[in-house]
């Protein structure tokens, strides 16, 4: 073999392989820091310094940035991924929580949990848009697929507010049980799921009819009903499968997404709060706060095959679009 | 070593020495398969633990994760490893019961009697009880599959190694322990003087942690327990992983045991000494 095509091959195979494997970003809520998760290795492979209480966490739509909601700073900072490190700021209202980009990823949409808002930001000119006047404490934020409705859950109101993309007004509210935090639609936008932490239930909501269609429990043999407390929810792409992290009940609920039929429990860390799937869907991250880890659900078998320590209270996580 | 040697020393050939490891090997898996009883009550003991006793325990050890598990475990799954062991112990000490059994009906004098090597007429036994126990540990572990208790499926196969040794170390602290009871019905002491204080100060019930935290006294035993690194050996195997120093701790009491009954069953020193089973003279 010649010398040049030694270097040829050599450079081919250097090229095959993969230059970066999916990353997970998970916030420390209380170390003030993003720990990078290496889905290959399944470990933390950098933490990022940001700034106070770091929350609500996601990937912009070309993966170029993590957008992180910093509560005690006010403001939402933006990780250059290239970079690993906070290189901007976005002008959200007061201790910004949860938020969610439209599917263009152009606007992004801020529960801001003290002054009862949400904020529209526009992404690229890092310019506030506007605001809607929502409930008290509002958090959990979702978007239609079709783009057309945003959806706001207010922990103190205990709603889940319709509000009209194109108006930027409230069409309309759905009580669900105390205390939601956390809303997700289905691909296929025949349902929208909204979990109440107090309640301890998720209730379907239709999002066409507005009213909710039906309410999912849960029950643990063993435990105090008031430890369980849904927040997390991750819908696979099929919308055949749901998944409800429980909170203090140390478990996330695996439901079979078209009876609403809890079939499984699994042990997870204390106290888990949020939830995000691999892009290829073969594994799910839960953050658990108390115990300091982030665990890894192998969505095929069901079976939770490894928990990983990170920062001081894992609150949210995102992962690395495909 | 070849027959002709094999031969030339013990006048016996490789052939010979496999009849009589079938011969008793197979005496022993016919008596475990007619004995109904016995094979209910060897799965019947450790599932009791699985079902009533865990079940209580179950939110006790949610907070901690621990070589060889990555994840958090329910406490079933924690004492799954500890109850293959203790159906280990049982069944070697049972082993032991039917020896003095044996030895009381004269089947085990005829044994003995064999031309063949003492030391490979008592291993050929200690095989045959190990080879039972194993059948019990997977008529258990498939019955446990079905409380959710999943190992990964390899780990099936990886704790059959960990399986076998410390069926025959625990097997032969049984025959160790049957050359010095003359009666039958002595083996109530060893389940007050042996079994139990095994069993429980081991890190079968609770991890060693746990102990520590109670009793830093009570967990330095635990660690110098044989049973607790049978345990261990068996709880890292069933996750495909090795534990060096269970295994050395298992391999060289195993050797020590085996020895000590070869000793113990020596009619000059042991138990020919003390004259006929049942103390008479």
């Amino acid at each position: 073999m010649s010398r040049q095509m030694f270097y040829a091959v050599a450079i081919w195979l250097a090229c095959a392989v993969p230059a970066s494997a999916t990353m997970a970003y998970v916030s420390n809520e209380k170390s003030n820091t993003v720990s990078v998760i290496d889905t290959d290795s399944w470990t933390v492979t950098r933490t990022i310094k940001v700034g106070q209480r770091p929350r609500g966490i996601e990937f912009t739509h070309d993966g170029k940035s993590v957008l992180v909601a910093v509560g005690d700073d006010d403001t939402i900072e933006v990780i250059d991924v290239a970079k690993q490190e906070v290189v901007d700021t976005l002008p959200s209202g007061p201790d910004p929580e949860l938020f969610v980009q439209d599917a263009a990823g152009k606007l992004l949409y801020v529960a801001n949990e003290n002054d009862n808002t949400v904020t529209i930001i526009d992404i690229a000119r890092r310019g506030r848009l506007g605001e809607v006047q929502v409930g008290v404490e509002p958090e959990g934020m979702a978007i239609s697929p079709d783009g057309k409705i945003l959806i706001n859950t207010s922990e103190t109101t205990n709603m889940a507010h319709f509000i009209d993309t194109a108006t930027r007004q409230i069409v309309a509210n759905v009580l669900v049980d105390a205390r939601p935090r956390f809303a997700e639609f289905k691909r296929d936008n025949s349902e929208l799921w909204v979990s109440a932490e107090i309640g301890g239930t998720v209730t379907v909501i239709d999002p066409v009819k507005r009213e909710a269609t039906g309410k999912i429990s849960f029950a643990i043999p063993g435990l105090r009903r008031e430890a369980i407390q849904p927040v997390g929810i991750g819908m696979t792409k099929d919308g055949k499968t749901a998944f409800v992290a429980l909170g203090p009940a140390n478990r996330v609920a695996v439901v079979d997404a078209m009876t609403h039929q809890v079939t499984k429990y699994l042990l997870v860390g204390q106290r888990v709060w949020h939830l995000a799937f691999t892009p290829d869907e073969k594994y799910l991250l839960t953050t658990n706060g108390v115990s300091n880890d982030v665990s890894v659900i192998d969505v095929a078998a069901l079976k939770v095959i490894k928990t990983i320590q990170v920062g001081e209270l894992p609150w949210g996580i995102a992962m690395a679009p495909p | 070593m070849t027959t002709d040697v094999l031969t030339q020393k013990t006048g016996f050939t490789l052939a010979q020495y496999a009849i009589c490891m079938n011969g008793i090997v197979w005496r022993e898996a016919l008596r475990f398969l007619h004995q109904r009883e016995r094979f209910v009550s060897a799965l019947v003991r450790p599932l009791v633990w699985l079902f009533i006793f865990a079940a209580g325990f179950r939110q006790v050890l949610g907070i901690s994760i621990i070589p060889p598990y990555e994840t958090y475990i329910l406490y079933e799954v924690y004492i799954t490893p500890g109850l293959i062991a203790m159906i280990q112990l049982f069944n070697g000490m049972q082993s032991s019961l039917s020896m003095v059994y044996d030895r009381e009906t004269g089947n085990m004098r005829t044994l003995l009697v064999s031309p063949l090597p003492r030391w490979y007429l008592l291993f050929c036994k200690l095989l045959a009880g190990t080879a039972v126990s194993v059948l019990q540990v997977y008529a258990f572990l498939l019955v446990a599959w079905f409380w959710d208790i999943e190992p990964p499926h390899l780990g099936y196969l990886t704790v059959l190694p960990a399986l076998l040794l410390s069926g025959l170390m625990l097997g032969a602290l049984g025959m160790l322990i049957s050359s010095g009871i003359q009666q039958l019905e002595n083996f109530a002491g060893v389940m007050n003087f042996v079994i139990f204080p095994m069993f429980f100060a081991s890190s079968a019930l609770y991890p060693l942690w746990r102990v520590q935290e109670g009793s830093p006294m009570l967990a330095y035993l635990c660690q110098l327990n044989p049973f607790t690194h049978a345990v261990e050996l068996i709880r890292f195997a069933l996750y495909g992983r090795l534990n060096g120093l269970s295994l050395a701790v298992v391999g060289g009491c195993a050797v020590v045991f085996m020895v000590g009954a070869a000793i113990a069953y020596d009619p000059s020193r042991g138990i020919g000494r003390r004259g006929p089973a049942g103390g008479e003279t």
